[in-house]
């Protein structure tokens, strides 16, 4: 029967009905989680034409309540908030993403080698991995920013240098479950280069774990240069980026103004956002490798 | 005639499939079957893979699996039908009157508690009887089963005990409640050749000493005709054939149930020449992780266009002699001449050429090929990397090679997933043919296919070579595999060659112990082999 079955060609449907029909199965959460993203990259890739105001521009008084003029209302030193919400959320997402990709493929090339050679390289690659990951991330990273000076390709590097340990970990393991798949073996056999069998026999099979594995840590990567900025040695002011604006206007709440609570709630939305979506990614591919379980 | 035990009417089951680019929808598994099974008798279910069987076999316990709907019919146990019970009837059946046998044994035992408890679990559970009085009987089945050291068996844990005796044990906890009816889902698969038979032998014994009936389902024809009273032939969810084992095995009324029983015939004359060699073994040695020795000193010689079958049981090391051939396992002693030249013992001395003649084809050919790349690029990928071949001339000759194994066209953009596990394979032996090798190790091909699939495939290597001229290192535990293909024949146990020569002379009696218990624990399609075979043996199985 089989052999009959599989030689009837399946219909296909049309590229918008197959859209169509993946987006009717994403359960609601995941939609919202989409739209999140969606809302925050608007605004970030179009913030020049969709700013208000200018991020260095002082526009009114000191911490005014939200108006007409000023939806949000104004941050410690006068400046339109919304305005620097929507240059922070650029900022942010910028150095975020920079350092997330950096990160996919220091830890992605360095950990599929460490799976695909095994003995000695393994052993180097791990324990020095293994050694970086010893060390609390947030306290490496403070040491390291403050010796070197502060450049915002720095503070990429240094986040990426930080997450990569933690890709590392996935993708050799993933690899290392697909190394010992016998087209793997006969890939060997035929002579192939580690090239090839990374690129081409390894990384598709390893991709659905590693995009859900990307949204993760892409949300980390906000998360960690929002704490570094509030402890003032991530983007160095005036610039605009939520963590600092948190740190800028945090004196605000003692006199029960509110001004940091929106950078606090963008940061929150985005890292929510990324983890809805991360979630049915992994649900969705529980059958294959880093899955775990049904939904 | 007596009161049917179990009464199926045309059962009729349904299940809901989501195939990707297109809406779900019911399809039928299985449809119109009906039967009768009286106490004491045994009623074989056979058929391939998809065929229905064990859907059918479940079904009998008023269960279906995730997403299988019973739709139709009737299932009656002891006049009544079973299907209309509520969950606690149900439940109050389940285990106690009719009991289940799964295919793994390693996989349904816990193995963090002792055999005894579980084995008597479910007579407890249902207060068919006091613990004591269950340990008691369990005790008894042991012996019954042939289970050594009956009265402590149930001490001990399922990793403590061999594979063929924990479905031993398996088939006690299904006698254990003293169950009307015991549905077996291909008990014995999962063993080797050797175990199967004893572990055959001890369930028929089992079957006729406690008068239960039974469900034996199988995809081995051969298997089923030794234990059953009545047969079922069925294909996809459909009843082919249905009447006493007897009439089933020696007059089929039915093509399908003829092809079946006729299956796996002589399909090539041994070579009458068999001095030349392509590739040569000598004195092979080899361990793994320089502690565990698995090979002992093994010689083999291919000659050009011949086959060669290794046979053993798994633990043999026939594996291993492919690895060390391949060069993925340098061996620690001996040498290997392939084709007049020296053979460097590890896969990365070794020069494209040497890689290109010598091709491989595995079991699993699922895990064989690359998900992610279509056919073109699984065939097109050797063309390209031996013999730079690109654009038009692969793709030309990427059909070339799809006719060759006898695939439809439109195959080439195909993904893996969207083949048959006949077709998978032949696509795996386009592979390794597109290096135009001299030599194929083909290590158990097979196995994993059902016997009218893996027939084809037998017959597509055999015409290869009529055509190519490639010879064939076979490895298999199947006796009946290789006295249809081989010209020479290897017989591996524990990591040495007990026997070699041309297939004449290696299946002619005097045989050496060895030789004789693998050979003769190949079921063999005639009803009463069993018992015959049980008399006659010289040399225990293993897993005794």
């Amino acid at each position: 029967m089989a052999e009959q079955a599989a030689s009837e060609a399946p219909t296909r449907l049309s590229l918008a009905g197959r859209l169509f029909g993946v987006l009717r199965t994403v359960p609601p959460t995941a939609l919202l989680g989409l739209f999140g993203i969606c809302f925050f990259m608007f605004f970030a890739i179009f913030a020049p034409w969709v700013a208000p105001y200018g991020v260095f521009e002082i526009v009114g008084g000191v911490w005014q309540p939200a108006s007409a003029e000023h939806w949000l209302g104004t941050d410690n030193l006068g400046r339109d908030l919304m305005s620097r919400l929507i240059w922070g959320a650029r900022l942010t997402i910028f150095v975020a993403l920079a350092a997330t990709l950096l990160a996919f493929l220091i830890g992605v090339v360095l950990g599929f080698t460490a799976a695909v050679f095994g003995g000695w390289v393994d052993q180097v690659l791990s324990r020095g991995n293994d050694l970086l990951m010893a060390i609390p991330t947030l306290i490496l990273a403070l040491v390291i920013l403050t010796v070197l000076p502060s450049d915002l390709y720095i503070l990429i590097l240094v986040i990426a240098v930080l997450e990569a340990t933690r890709v590392f970990r996935i993708s050799r393991a993933v690899a290392a479950d697909i190394v010992v798949m016998d087209f793997v073996e006969a890939a060997r056999l035929r002579g192939e280069g580690w090239g090839w069998i990374i690129t081409r026999e390894i990384l598709p099979n390893a991709l659905s774990p590693l995009i859900a594995e990307f949204g993760l840590r892409f949300a980390f990567a906000v998360l960690f240069l929002s704490a570094l900025s509030f402890l003032g040695l991530g983007v160095q002011p005036p610039v605009a980026d939520w963590g600092g604006m948190v740190r800028e206007n945090k004196d605000g709440i003692i006199f029960g103004i509110g001004a940091a609570l929106y950078p606090g709630a963008a940061i929150a939305a985005l890292a929510v956002s990324v983890n809805l979506v991360v979630d049915w990614i992994l649900n969705r591919t529980a059958s294959l490798k880093g899955g775990r379980g049904d939904g | 005639m007596a009161e049917a035990l179990l009464d199926v009417r045309k059962l009729r089951i349904e299940a809901t499939v989501y195939p990707p680019d297109q809406p779900p929808h019911d399809i039928v598994i299985v449809d119109d079957i009906s039967f009768t099974l009286e106490k004491g008798k045994v009623l074989g279910l056979i058929g391939e893979s998809g065929a229905g069987k064990s859907t059918i076999g479940l079904a009998a316990l008023a269960y279906g699996r995730g997403g299988v709907r019973i739709t139709g019919g009737e299932v009656m146990l002891d006049g009544v039908d079973i299907l209309k019970l509520g969950l606690s009837g149900i439940r109050s059946i389940r285990g106690a009157r009719v009991a289940y046998v799964a295919q793994s044994a390693a996989a349904a035992f816990n193995p963090a508690r002792r055999l005894g408890d579980q084995v008597t679990e479910a007579a407890v559970r249902h207060g068919v009887m006091g613990r004591s009085e269950a340990m008691q009987r369990a005790r008894g089945l042991f012996d019954v089963l042939g289970l050594p050291d009956a009265d402590h068996f149930g001490e001990r844990y399922p990793h403590q005990v061999s594979g063929g005796q924990l479905q031993r044990a398996m088939t006690a906890m299904a006698l254990c409640p003293r169950p009307d009816l015991i549905v077996f889902d291909e008990p014995t698969t999962a063993l080797d050749v050797t175990t199967q038979i004893d572990v055959l032998a001890a369930i028929k014994r089992a079957i006729e000493e406690t008068q239960v009936g039974a469900l034996y389902i199988t995809h081995d024809l051969a298997v089923v005709a030794q234990v059953s009273d009545d047969i079922m032939v069925l294909r996809h969810g459909k009843m082919v054939e249905y009447g006493p084992a007897r009439q089933i095995i020696e007059t089929p009324q039915e093509d399908y149930t003829r092809r079946l029983v006729s299956v796996r015939q002589a399909l090539k004359e041994e070579a009458a020449d068999q001095s030349q060699a392509v590739l040569t073994v000598e004195h092979v040695d080899a361990a793994y992780g320089n502690a565990v020795q698995v090979l002992f000193d093994v010689s083999i010689h291919v000659p050009p266009a011949q086959t060669l079958a290794v046979v053993g049981e798994s633990g043999s090391g026939k594996s291993t002699l492919a690895r060390v051939v391949t060069g993925l396992l340098p061996p620690s002693a001996g040498r290997i001449t392939f084709d007049g030249r020296d053979l460097p013992p590890r896969l990365a001395d070794r020069s494209k050429d040497d890689l290109r003649e010598l091709q491989m084809i595995y079991q699993m050919a699922d895990v064989a090929m690359n998900p992610r790349q279509t056919v073109r690029t699984i065939i097109g990928r050797p063309l390209q990397f031996y013999f730079g071949m690109r654009g038009k001339e692969k793709t030309r000759r990427v059909q070339e090679l799809l006719d060759q194994i006898e695939m439809p066209k439109g195959f080439a953009e195909r993904y893996p997933a969207e083949l048959s596990g006949g077709q998978k394979q032949r696509v795996c032996i386009a592979r390794a043919l597109a290096a135009q090798p001299k030599l194929i190790i083909c290590d158990e091909p097979t196995s994993a296919l059902d016997p009218l699939v893996a027939d084809g495939i037998l017959k597509l290597l055999m015409r290869l070579q009529a055509d190519t001229g490639v010879s064939y290192l076979f490895i298999t535990h199947d006796i009946a595999t290789v006295r249809a293909i081989a010209d020479s024949i290897v017989v591996m146990y524990q990591g040495r060659i007990v026997r070699s020569g041309p297939k004449s002379k290696v299946l002619t009696p005097p045989y050496d112990d060895y030789t004789d218990l693998l050979l003769s624990s190949v079921p063999e399609m005639r009803i009463g082999w069993l018992e015959e075979v049980l008399r006659t043996r010289k040399m225990e199985a293993a897993g005794h």
